[in-house]
Protein backbone atom coordinates (compact mmCIF):
# COMPACT_ATOMS: atom_id res chain seq x y z
CA UNK A 1 0.00 0.00 0.00
CA UNK A 2 0.67 3.51 -1.06
CA UNK A 3 0.25 6.90 0.80
CA UNK A 4 -1.41 9.66 -1.01
CA UNK A 5 -2.26 13.09 -0.34
CA UNK A 6 -5.07 15.12 -1.55
CA UNK A 7 -5.03 18.79 -2.27
CA UNK A 8 -7.85 20.31 -2.67
CA UNK A 9 -8.22 23.92 -4.03
CA UNK A 10 -11.07 26.36 -5.48
CA UNK A 11 -14.29 25.11 -4.12
CA UNK A 12 -14.80 26.80 -0.88
CA UNK A 13 -14.19 30.26 -2.07
CA UNK A 14 -17.33 31.00 -3.96
CA UNK A 15 -19.53 33.22 -1.94
CA UNK A 16 -22.91 33.08 -3.65
CA UNK A 17 -23.84 30.00 -1.45
CA UNK A 18 -27.00 29.62 0.74
CA UNK A 19 -26.45 28.54 4.17
CA UNK A 20 -28.54 25.28 3.00
CA UNK A 21 -26.24 24.59 0.07
CA UNK A 22 -23.10 24.76 2.68
CA UNK A 23 -24.83 22.80 5.13
CA UNK A 24 -25.71 20.54 2.15
CA UNK A 25 -21.80 20.53 0.94
CA UNK A 26 -20.38 19.96 4.32
CA UNK A 27 -22.71 17.00 5.00
CA UNK A 28 -21.56 15.48 1.57
CA UNK A 29 -18.10 15.88 2.88
CA UNK A 30 -19.05 13.76 6.38
CA UNK A 31 -20.30 10.93 4.18
CA UNK A 32 -17.41 11.37 2.33
CA UNK A 33 -14.64 11.03 5.03
CA UNK A 34 -16.95 8.79 6.61
CA UNK A 35 -16.89 6.36 4.02
CA UNK A 36 -12.96 6.48 3.36
CA UNK A 37 -12.67 5.94 7.32
CA UNK A 38 -14.90 2.65 7.25
CA UNK A 39 -12.47 1.47 4.53
CA UNK A 40 -9.84 2.43 6.42
CA UNK A 41 -7.92 4.04 4.01
CA UNK A 42 -8.51 7.45 5.73
CA UNK A 43 -5.38 8.95 7.60
CA UNK A 44 -5.29 12.19 8.61
CA UNK A 45 -6.31 15.77 7.00
CA UNK A 46 -6.44 19.51 7.96
CA UNK A 47 -8.01 22.96 6.75
CA UNK A 48 -6.34 25.52 6.13
CA UNK A 49 -7.47 29.34 7.10
CA UNK A 50 -7.64 31.22 3.63
CA UNK A 51 -6.60 34.22 5.23
CA UNK A 52 -3.62 35.91 7.39
CA UNK A 53 -1.07 33.69 5.88
CA UNK A 54 2.63 34.72 5.08
CA UNK A 55 5.14 33.37 2.97
CA UNK A 56 9.05 33.13 3.68
CA UNK A 57 11.00 33.45 0.48
CA UNK A 58 14.77 32.68 -0.28
CA UNK A 59 18.02 33.06 1.30
CA UNK A 60 17.01 36.58 2.76
CA UNK A 61 14.18 35.68 4.32
CA UNK A 62 12.11 37.60 2.87
CA UNK A 63 8.35 37.71 4.43
CA UNK A 64 5.40 38.43 2.16
CA UNK A 65 1.80 38.39 3.17
CA UNK A 66 -0.22 36.10 1.24
CA UNK A 67 -0.18 33.38 -0.63
CA UNK A 68 -2.62 35.45 -2.92
CA UNK A 69 -3.21 32.60 -5.44
CA UNK A 70 -6.39 33.40 -7.67
CA UNK A 71 -8.91 31.72 -5.50
CA UNK A 72 -9.34 29.01 -7.95
CA UNK A 73 -5.84 28.39 -7.30
CA UNK A 74 -5.84 28.26 -2.93
CA UNK A 75 -5.50 25.45 -1.43
CA UNK A 76 -8.69 24.53 0.95
CA UNK A 77 -6.75 21.87 3.01
CA UNK A 78 -5.65 18.05 2.63
CA UNK A 79 -6.34 14.59 3.53
CA UNK A 80 -4.07 11.78 2.79
CA UNK A 81 -4.97 8.28 2.65
CA UNK A 82 -4.18 4.92 1.68
CA UNK A 83 -4.59 3.42 -2.26
CA UNK A 84 -2.32 0.82 -4.15
CA UNK A 85 -1.40 3.41 -6.68
CA UNK A 86 -2.18 6.31 -8.14
CA UNK A 87 -5.24 4.51 -10.29
CA UNK A 88 -6.73 4.04 -7.43
CA UNK A 89 -6.00 7.54 -5.56
CA UNK A 90 -7.96 9.02 -8.32
CA UNK A 91 -10.63 7.46 -8.13
CA UNK A 92 -11.41 7.87 -4.99
CA UNK A 93 -10.63 11.74 -5.01
CA UNK A 94 -13.59 11.26 -7.83
CA UNK A 95 -15.99 11.51 -4.94
CA UNK A 96 -14.90 14.96 -3.58
CA UNK A 97 -17.58 16.85 -3.20
CA UNK A 98 -15.96 20.16 -3.93
CA UNK A 99 -15.53 19.25 -7.33
CA UNK A 100 -19.50 19.06 -8.10
CA UNK A 101 -18.72 23.05 -7.12
CA UNK A 102 -16.19 23.24 -9.71
CA UNK A 103 -13.15 22.76 -7.48
CA UNK A 104 -9.95 20.84 -8.21
CA UNK A 105 -8.30 17.70 -6.14
CA UNK A 106 -4.58 17.39 -6.63
CA UNK A 107 -2.98 13.69 -5.91
CA UNK A 108 0.38 13.07 -4.85
CA UNK A 109 2.13 10.14 -4.09
CA UNK A 110 3.72 10.84 -0.70
CA UNK A 111 7.14 9.31 -1.24
CA UNK A 112 8.72 6.98 1.96
CA UNK A 113 12.35 6.28 2.30
CA UNK A 114 11.91 3.27 3.68
CA UNK A 115 9.11 2.10 0.94
CA UNK A 116 10.44 0.34 -2.10
CA UNK A 117 8.07 1.06 -4.28
CA UNK A 118 8.74 4.88 -3.76
CA UNK A 119 12.23 4.38 -4.33
CA UNK A 120 13.53 5.57 -8.15
CA UNK B 1 -13.62 18.30 18.40
CA UNK B 2 -16.02 15.78 18.13
CA UNK B 3 -16.15 12.48 15.67
CA UNK B 4 -17.60 12.29 12.82
CA UNK B 5 -20.39 10.06 14.11
CA UNK B 6 -21.61 13.26 15.98
CA UNK B 7 -22.26 14.85 12.97
CA UNK B 8 -26.06 14.18 13.22
CA UNK B 9 -26.16 17.09 15.90
CA UNK B 10 -26.48 19.19 13.14
CA UNK B 11 -29.86 19.23 12.58
CA UNK B 12 -31.88 19.96 9.25
CA UNK B 13 -31.69 23.45 8.03
CA UNK B 14 -29.59 24.36 11.06
CA UNK B 15 -27.24 26.95 8.74
CA UNK B 16 -30.29 28.15 7.62
CA UNK B 17 -31.49 28.89 10.94
CA UNK B 18 -28.53 29.98 12.64
CA UNK B 19 -28.07 32.64 9.51
CA UNK B 20 -31.38 34.15 10.84
CA UNK B 21 -30.51 34.75 14.68
CA UNK B 22 -26.97 35.80 13.28
CA UNK B 23 -29.01 38.33 10.65
CA UNK B 24 -30.92 39.82 13.27
CA UNK B 25 -28.05 40.00 15.83
CA UNK B 26 -25.77 41.94 13.83
CA UNK B 27 -28.58 43.74 12.42
CA UNK B 28 -29.54 45.03 15.63
CA UNK B 29 -26.03 45.92 16.16
CA UNK B 30 -25.03 47.44 12.78
CA UNK B 31 -28.81 48.84 12.38
CA UNK B 32 -30.49 48.10 8.89
CA UNK B 33 -28.61 50.19 7.10
CA UNK B 34 -25.73 47.95 6.95
CA UNK B 35 -27.52 45.00 6.54
CA UNK B 36 -25.71 44.58 3.17
CA UNK B 37 -22.42 44.32 5.60
CA UNK B 38 -24.10 41.89 7.84
CA UNK B 39 -25.01 39.38 5.46
CA UNK B 40 -21.22 39.67 4.08
CA UNK B 41 -20.40 39.36 7.41
CA UNK B 42 -22.83 36.19 8.10
CA UNK B 43 -21.71 34.08 4.57
CA UNK B 44 -17.91 34.40 5.96
CA UNK B 45 -18.47 32.98 9.19
CA UNK B 46 -20.24 30.05 7.17
CA UNK B 47 -18.05 29.63 4.69
CA UNK B 48 -15.45 29.53 7.58
CA UNK B 49 -17.10 27.06 9.57
CA UNK B 50 -17.73 24.77 6.31
CA UNK B 51 -14.17 24.89 5.63
CA UNK B 52 -13.50 23.47 9.11
CA UNK B 53 -16.14 21.71 10.05
CA UNK B 54 -15.98 19.68 6.66
CA UNK B 55 -12.49 18.21 7.75
CA UNK B 56 -14.89 16.29 10.18
CA UNK B 57 -13.70 19.02 13.33
CA UNK B 58 -17.37 19.87 14.18
CA UNK B 59 -17.15 22.08 17.68
CA UNK B 60 -19.03 20.75 20.98
CA UNK B 61 -21.69 23.97 20.69
CA UNK B 62 -21.68 24.19 16.49
CA UNK B 63 -24.46 27.50 17.47
CA UNK B 64 -21.82 28.85 19.89
CA UNK B 65 -19.12 28.79 17.83
CA UNK B 66 -20.79 30.57 14.76
CA UNK B 67 -22.33 33.08 17.45
CA UNK B 68 -18.84 33.48 18.44
CA UNK B 69 -17.03 34.41 15.09
CA UNK B 70 -19.73 37.11 14.43
CA UNK B 71 -19.36 37.94 17.87
CA UNK B 72 -15.38 38.86 17.12
CA UNK B 73 -16.18 40.04 13.60
CA UNK B 74 -18.43 42.75 15.17
CA UNK B 75 -16.41 43.85 17.64
CA UNK B 76 -13.30 44.08 15.29
CA UNK B 77 -15.80 46.19 12.72
CA UNK B 78 -16.39 48.91 15.43
CA UNK B 79 -12.82 48.58 16.82
CA UNK B 80 -11.72 49.80 13.46
CA UNK B 81 -14.06 52.33 13.19
CA UNK B 82 -13.74 54.07 16.09
CA UNK B 83 -9.99 54.63 15.86
CA UNK B 84 -8.95 53.93 19.14
CA UNK B 85 -5.53 55.27 18.50
CA UNK B 86 -7.01 58.64 19.03
CA UNK B 87 -7.13 58.21 22.56
CA UNK B 88 -4.42 57.31 25.24
CA UNK B 89 -3.96 53.85 25.88
CA UNK B 90 -6.28 54.13 29.09
CA UNK B 91 -9.11 55.69 27.57
CA UNK B 92 -8.63 53.41 24.27
CA UNK B 93 -8.63 50.64 26.27
CA UNK B 94 -11.37 51.30 28.74
CA UNK B 95 -13.38 52.22 25.33
CA UNK B 96 -12.75 48.93 23.79
CA UNK B 97 -14.07 47.15 27.26
CA UNK B 98 -17.07 48.90 27.34
CA UNK B 99 -17.98 47.99 23.07
CA UNK B 100 -16.99 44.74 23.79
CA UNK B 101 -19.93 44.57 26.44
CA UNK B 102 -22.64 46.19 24.74
CA UNK B 103 -22.22 43.90 21.92
CA UNK B 104 -21.70 40.81 24.02
CA UNK B 105 -25.30 41.64 25.75
CA UNK B 106 -27.10 41.36 22.27
CA UNK B 107 -25.76 37.54 22.21
CA UNK B 108 -27.64 36.43 25.18
CA UNK B 109 -30.46 34.01 23.87
CA UNK B 110 -33.32 35.74 24.93
CA UNK B 111 -31.90 39.13 23.11
CA UNK B 112 -31.20 36.86 19.85
CA UNK B 113 -35.16 35.90 20.02
CA UNK B 114 -35.94 39.64 20.66
CA UNK B 115 -33.68 40.49 17.70
CA UNK B 116 -34.91 37.80 15.89
CA UNK B 117 -38.65 39.56 16.14
CA UNK B 118 -37.49 42.62 15.33
CA UNK B 119 -36.40 41.94 12.33
CA UNK B 120 -39.38 40.04 11.18
CA UNK B 121 -41.06 43.57 12.02
CA UNK B 122 -38.80 45.50 10.24
CA UNK B 123 -39.55 42.68 7.06
CA UNK B 124 -42.86 43.24 7.03
CA UNK B 125 -42.56 46.99 7.73
CA UNK B 126 -45.64 48.31 6.56
CA UNK B 127 -44.35 50.85 3.87
CA UNK B 128 -42.83 47.75 1.68
CA UNK B 129 -44.94 45.95 -0.69
CA UNK B 130 -45.78 42.41 -0.33
CA UNK B 131 -44.19 40.51 -2.38
CA UNK B 132 -41.30 42.63 -1.30
CA UNK B 133 -42.07 42.04 2.67
CA UNK B 134 -41.76 38.02 1.62
CA UNK B 135 -38.61 37.57 -0.19
CA UNK B 136 -36.71 40.03 2.43
CA UNK B 137 -38.16 37.62 5.56
CA UNK B 138 -36.99 34.11 3.34
CA UNK B 139 -33.49 36.25 3.42
CA UNK B 140 -32.84 37.66 6.29
CA UNK B 141 -35.07 36.31 8.82
CA UNK B 142 -35.08 32.57 7.51
CA UNK B 143 -31.68 32.35 5.47
CA UNK B 144 -32.94 31.34 2.09
CA UNK B 145 -30.52 32.06 -0.65
CA UNK B 146 -31.47 33.67 -3.74
CA UNK B 147 -32.61 31.09 -6.01
CA UNK B 148 -34.67 28.82 -3.05
CA UNK B 149 -36.60 31.70 -2.74
CA UNK B 150 -37.54 32.13 -6.37
CA UNK B 151 -38.06 27.84 -6.58
CA UNK B 152 -40.32 28.33 -3.47
CA UNK B 153 -42.25 31.55 -5.28
CA UNK B 154 -41.81 30.45 -8.54
CA UNK B 155 -40.66 33.46 -10.30
CA UNK B 156 -36.67 33.87 -11.66
CA UNK B 157 -33.67 34.67 -9.84
CA UNK B 158 -33.94 38.48 -11.13
CA UNK B 159 -37.54 39.20 -9.94
CA UNK B 160 -36.48 37.88 -6.38
CA UNK B 161 -32.83 39.93 -6.15
CA UNK B 162 -35.17 43.27 -7.74
CA UNK B 163 -37.60 42.60 -4.62
CA UNK B 164 -34.59 42.25 -2.39
CA UNK B 165 -32.65 45.17 -3.75
CA UNK B 166 -36.05 47.47 -2.85
CA UNK B 167 -36.76 46.45 0.03
CA UNK B 168 -32.94 46.85 1.59
CA UNK B 169 -33.24 50.05 -0.18
CA UNK B 170 -36.04 51.71 1.80
CA UNK B 171 -34.74 50.31 4.95
CA UNK B 172 -31.53 52.16 4.65
CA UNK B 173 -32.53 54.96 2.81
CA UNK B 174 -35.92 55.33 6.00
CA UNK B 175 -33.02 54.09 8.28
CA UNK B 176 -35.48 52.02 9.71
CA UNK B 177 -35.11 51.36 13.61
CA UNK B 178 -35.33 47.33 14.46
CA UNK B 179 -37.62 47.95 17.00
CA UNK B 180 -40.95 46.48 18.75
CA UNK B 181 -43.71 49.22 18.07
CA UNK B 182 -45.93 49.89 21.11
CA UNK B 183 -49.78 49.86 21.56
CA UNK B 184 -51.30 50.38 18.83
CA UNK B 185 -48.74 49.98 16.20
CA UNK B 186 -48.05 46.75 17.88
CA UNK B 187 -51.09 45.25 16.60
CA UNK B 188 -51.27 46.27 13.57
CA UNK B 189 -47.83 45.55 12.73
CA UNK B 190 -48.33 41.95 14.14
CA UNK B 191 -51.12 41.88 11.62
CA UNK B 192 -49.08 42.53 8.46
CA UNK B 193 -46.78 39.47 10.19
CA UNK B 194 -49.68 37.37 10.40
CA UNK B 195 -50.36 38.01 6.39
CA UNK B 196 -46.77 37.24 5.45
CA UNK B 197 -46.49 34.09 7.32
CA UNK B 198 -49.68 33.00 6.01
CA UNK B 199 -48.81 33.79 2.85
CA UNK B 200 -45.39 32.11 2.74
CA UNK B 201 -47.55 28.94 4.52
CA UNK B 202 -50.18 28.78 1.35
CA UNK B 203 -47.19 29.80 -0.84
CA UNK B 204 -46.10 26.29 0.41
CA UNK B 205 -49.12 24.59 0.83
CA UNK B 206 -50.89 25.26 -2.37
CA UNK B 207 -48.40 25.66 -5.09
CA UNK B 208 -48.83 22.28 -6.51
CA UNK B 209 -46.01 23.12 -9.43
CA UNK B 210 -43.41 23.66 -7.01
CA UNK B 211 -41.29 20.80 -5.93
CA UNK B 212 -41.98 19.20 -2.86
CA UNK B 213 -39.33 19.73 -0.98
CA UNK B 214 -39.13 23.03 -1.08
CA UNK B 215 -42.94 23.49 -0.68
CA UNK B 216 -42.93 21.44 3.19
CA UNK B 217 -39.65 23.67 3.95
CA UNK B 218 -41.84 26.81 3.57
CA UNK B 219 -44.37 25.44 5.23
CA UNK B 220 -42.38 24.13 8.03
CA UNK B 221 -40.42 28.10 7.93
CA UNK B 222 -44.00 29.89 8.25
CA UNK B 223 -44.58 27.34 11.13
CA UNK B 224 -41.56 27.72 12.73
CA UNK B 225 -41.59 31.83 12.41
CA UNK B 226 -45.26 31.80 14.07
CA UNK B 227 -43.56 29.56 16.89
CA UNK B 228 -41.29 32.47 17.54
CA UNK B 229 -43.69 35.12 17.28
CA UNK B 230 -46.01 32.72 20.03
CA UNK B 231 -42.97 32.49 22.32
CA UNK B 232 -42.00 35.88 22.70
CA UNK B 233 -44.00 38.17 25.07
CA UNK B 234 -44.63 40.94 21.91
CA UNK B 235 -46.25 37.69 20.26
CA UNK B 236 -47.80 35.96 22.76
CA UNK B 237 -51.17 36.62 21.34
CA UNK B 238 -54.73 34.96 20.75
CA UNK B 239 -54.47 36.14 16.86
CA UNK B 240 -51.21 34.79 16.79
CA UNK B 241 -52.12 31.33 18.63
CA UNK B 242 -55.14 30.95 16.06
CA UNK B 243 -52.77 31.14 13.02
CA UNK B 244 -50.33 27.97 14.60
CA UNK B 245 -53.91 26.43 14.95
CA UNK B 246 -54.34 27.08 11.13
CA UNK B 247 -51.32 26.53 10.25
CA UNK B 248 -51.07 22.98 12.32
CA UNK B 249 -54.74 21.82 10.94
CA UNK B 250 -53.95 22.63 7.51
CA UNK B 251 -50.58 21.02 7.59
CA UNK B 252 -51.74 17.86 9.32
CA UNK B 253 -53.54 17.36 6.01
CA UNK B 254 -49.94 17.67 3.78
CA UNK B 255 -49.23 14.24 2.95
CA UNK B 256 -52.82 13.33 2.17
CA UNK B 257 -53.44 15.82 -0.59
CA UNK B 258 -51.32 14.17 -3.35
CA UNK B 259 -51.30 10.38 -4.44
CA UNK B 260 -48.77 8.67 -5.84
CA UNK B 261 -49.12 10.20 -9.64
CA UNK B 262 -49.10 13.82 -8.08
CA UNK B 263 -52.69 14.03 -8.61
CA UNK B 264 -54.68 16.40 -6.14
CA UNK B 265 -57.12 14.43 -4.15
CA UNK B 266 -59.86 16.63 -2.81
CA UNK B 267 -60.73 16.73 0.80
CA UNK B 268 -63.91 14.21 0.36
CA UNK B 269 -62.03 11.71 -1.13
CA UNK B 270 -59.04 11.86 1.45
CA UNK B 271 -57.93 9.16 3.61
CA UNK B 272 -58.64 10.83 6.97
CA UNK B 273 -56.78 7.76 8.72
CA UNK B 274 -53.45 9.34 6.81
CA UNK B 275 -54.14 12.78 8.30
CA UNK B 276 -51.12 13.38 10.91
CA UNK B 277 -52.41 13.26 14.36
CA UNK B 278 -50.03 14.72 16.26
CA UNK B 279 -50.13 17.88 14.04
CA UNK B 280 -54.07 17.98 14.75
CA UNK B 281 -53.57 17.90 18.01
CA UNK B 282 -51.13 20.57 18.31
CA UNK B 283 -53.85 22.81 16.32
CA UNK B 284 -56.31 21.91 18.68
CA UNK B 285 -53.98 22.82 21.90
CA UNK B 286 -53.21 26.43 20.29
CA UNK B 287 -57.06 26.45 18.93
CA UNK B 288 -57.58 25.92 22.60
CA UNK B 289 -55.74 29.02 23.69
CA UNK B 290 -56.30 31.32 20.66
CA UNK B 291 -59.75 31.14 22.46
CA UNK B 292 -58.75 33.73 24.93
CA UNK B 293 -59.68 37.28 24.61
CA UNK B 294 -62.33 38.81 22.58
CA UNK B 295 -60.45 39.62 19.67
CA UNK B 296 -62.31 37.22 16.38
CA UNK B 297 -59.86 37.35 13.82
CA UNK B 298 -59.95 35.70 10.17
CA UNK B 299 -57.69 33.29 12.06
CA UNK B 300 -59.47 32.52 14.33
CA UNK B 301 -62.74 31.64 11.67
CA UNK B 302 -60.15 29.82 9.84
CA UNK B 303 -58.82 27.26 12.38
CA UNK B 304 -62.27 26.66 12.97
CA UNK B 305 -62.80 26.00 10.08
CA UNK B 306 -60.26 23.43 9.92
CA UNK B 307 -60.95 21.83 13.32
CA UNK B 308 -64.06 21.26 11.95
CA UNK B 309 -62.76 19.15 8.93
CA UNK B 310 -60.42 17.47 11.74
CA UNK B 311 -63.12 16.33 13.83
CA UNK B 312 -65.60 14.98 11.52
CA UNK B 313 -65.35 11.52 10.80
CA UNK B 314 -65.83 11.58 7.20
CA UNK B 315 -66.60 14.35 4.77
CA UNK B 316 -70.31 13.24 5.19
CA UNK B 317 -70.26 13.38 8.84
CA UNK B 318 -68.92 17.28 8.56
CA UNK B 319 -71.15 19.53 10.61
CA UNK B 320 -71.72 21.74 7.21
CA UNK B 321 -74.35 23.67 9.44
CA UNK B 322 -71.60 25.05 11.52
CA UNK B 323 -69.48 25.35 8.75
CA UNK B 324 -72.23 27.52 7.17
CA UNK B 325 -72.08 29.77 10.19
CA UNK B 326 -68.07 30.00 10.43
CA UNK B 327 -68.24 31.02 6.73
CA UNK B 328 -70.94 33.51 7.17
CA UNK B 329 -68.33 35.22 10.06
CA UNK B 330 -65.21 34.98 7.98
CA UNK B 331 -67.35 36.65 4.89
CA UNK B 332 -67.74 39.86 6.93
CA UNK B 333 -64.29 40.62 7.62
CA UNK B 334 -62.72 38.49 4.63
CA UNK B 335 -65.17 38.95 1.31
CA UNK B 336 -62.90 37.31 -1.29
CA UNK B 337 -63.70 35.06 -4.10
CA UNK B 338 -62.41 32.33 -2.62
CA UNK B 339 -64.54 32.57 0.83
CA UNK B 340 -67.98 33.25 -1.66
CA UNK B 341 -66.56 30.10 -3.22
CA UNK B 342 -66.06 27.83 -0.54
CA UNK B 343 -68.95 29.15 1.38
CA UNK B 344 -71.11 27.94 -1.74
CA UNK B 345 -69.59 24.64 -1.50
CA UNK B 346 -71.24 24.25 1.85
CA UNK B 347 -74.63 25.32 1.32
CA UNK B 348 -74.05 22.71 -1.78
CA UNK B 349 -73.74 19.99 1.00
CA UNK B 350 -76.74 21.23 2.74
CA UNK B 351 -78.63 20.06 -0.18
CA UNK B 352 -79.10 23.67 -1.29
CA UNK B 353 -77.24 23.30 -4.34
CA UNK B 354 -79.28 25.92 -6.92
CA UNK B 355 -78.46 28.80 -4.49
CA UNK B 356 -74.99 27.97 -4.23
CA UNK B 357 -75.04 28.03 -7.88
CA UNK B 358 -76.48 30.85 -7.78
CA UNK B 359 -74.19 32.77 -5.28
CA UNK B 360 -71.11 31.88 -7.10
CA UNK B 361 -72.63 33.66 -10.22
CA UNK B 362 -73.11 36.54 -7.74
CA UNK B 363 -69.19 36.93 -7.16
CA UNK B 364 -68.17 40.29 -7.90
CA UNK B 365 -66.15 39.74 -11.58
CA UNK B 366 -67.17 35.78 -11.76
CA UNK B 367 -66.63 35.84 -15.52
CA UNK B 368 -62.87 36.89 -15.33
CA UNK B 369 -62.13 34.50 -12.67
CA UNK B 370 -63.76 31.81 -14.57
CA UNK B 371 -61.34 32.72 -17.34
CA UNK B 372 -58.26 33.26 -14.95
CA UNK B 373 -58.91 29.94 -12.24
CA UNK B 374 -59.53 26.94 -12.92
CA UNK B 375 -61.46 26.19 -9.34
CA UNK B 376 -64.81 28.53 -10.08
CA UNK B 377 -65.37 26.14 -13.08
CA UNK B 378 -64.33 23.21 -11.39
CA UNK B 379 -66.82 24.29 -8.71
CA UNK B 380 -69.84 24.60 -10.82
CA UNK B 381 -68.80 21.58 -12.71
CA UNK B 382 -70.14 19.36 -9.36
CA UNK B 383 -72.68 21.92 -8.44
CA UNK B 384 -74.38 21.64 -12.12
CA UNK B 385 -74.41 17.93 -11.25
CA UNK B 386 -75.61 17.49 -8.51
CA UNK B 387 -78.78 19.62 -10.12
CA UNK B 388 -79.02 17.16 -12.82
CA UNK B 389 -77.76 19.59 -15.47
CA UNK B 390 -75.69 18.01 -17.07
CA UNK B 391 -75.16 19.95 -19.83
CA UNK B 392 -73.67 22.81 -18.56
CA UNK B 393 -71.14 20.68 -16.14
CA UNK B 394 -69.74 19.45 -19.50
CA UNK B 395 -69.58 23.11 -20.59
CA UNK B 396 -67.51 23.74 -17.58
CA UNK B 397 -65.36 20.51 -17.11
CA UNK B 398 -63.58 20.98 -20.68
CA UNK B 399 -63.05 24.80 -19.33
CA UNK B 400 -61.78 23.79 -16.41
CA UNK B 401 -59.15 21.64 -18.33
CA UNK B 402 -57.69 23.89 -21.10
CA UNK B 403 -57.43 25.97 -18.32
CA UNK B 404 -54.97 24.87 -15.77
CA UNK B 405 -51.12 24.37 -16.29
CA UNK B 406 -50.61 21.93 -13.18
CA UNK B 407 -50.20 18.81 -14.51
CA UNK B 408 -51.59 17.53 -11.07
CA UNK B 409 -54.77 19.57 -11.60
CA UNK B 410 -55.06 18.52 -15.26
CA UNK B 411 -54.86 14.88 -13.52
CA UNK B 412 -57.57 15.41 -11.42
CA UNK B 413 -60.06 16.81 -14.25
CA UNK B 414 -58.95 14.26 -16.29
CA UNK B 415 -60.23 11.64 -14.05
CA UNK B 416 -63.80 13.30 -13.77
CA UNK B 417 -64.21 13.51 -17.18
CA UNK B 418 -63.36 9.82 -17.76
CA UNK B 419 -65.96 8.91 -15.58
CA UNK B 420 -68.63 10.70 -16.75
CA UNK B 421 -68.03 9.88 -20.54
Amino acid sequence: MKEFMFIFKGATQQYDFSPEEMQQHMHSWFSWVDDLKAKKIYLAGEALSPAGGKTVQGAKLLVTDGPFAESKELVGGFISIRAASIDEAVEIAKGCPDLQLDGAVEVREIMKLNNEESQP
Amino acid sequence: MKEADQVQHIVDHFFRHESGKMVAVLTRIFGTHNLEMVEDVVQEAFLQAMRTWRMNQLPDNPSGWLMQVARNRAIDIIRRQQLFHHYSQEVAGALLQETEQTVEQFFHETEIADSQLRMIFACCHPALKEEDQVALTLKTVSGFGVTEIARALMTNEAVIQKRLYRAKQYLKENTIALEIPAGNELTKRLHMVYTVLYLLFNEGYNSVKADELIRKDLCAEAMRLALLLAEHRSGKRPATFALLALMCLQASRFESRIDENNSIILLQHQDRNTWNKDLIQRGYFFLNLSSQGDELTIYHLESAIAAEHAMAASFEATNWKRMLKLYNLLLEQKRTPMVLLNRAIVLAQLQKAPQAIQEIWQIPNIENLLKSHYIFSAVLVDLYRQTGDEQHARKYLQQAYTMTTSLAEKKLIAGKLAANS
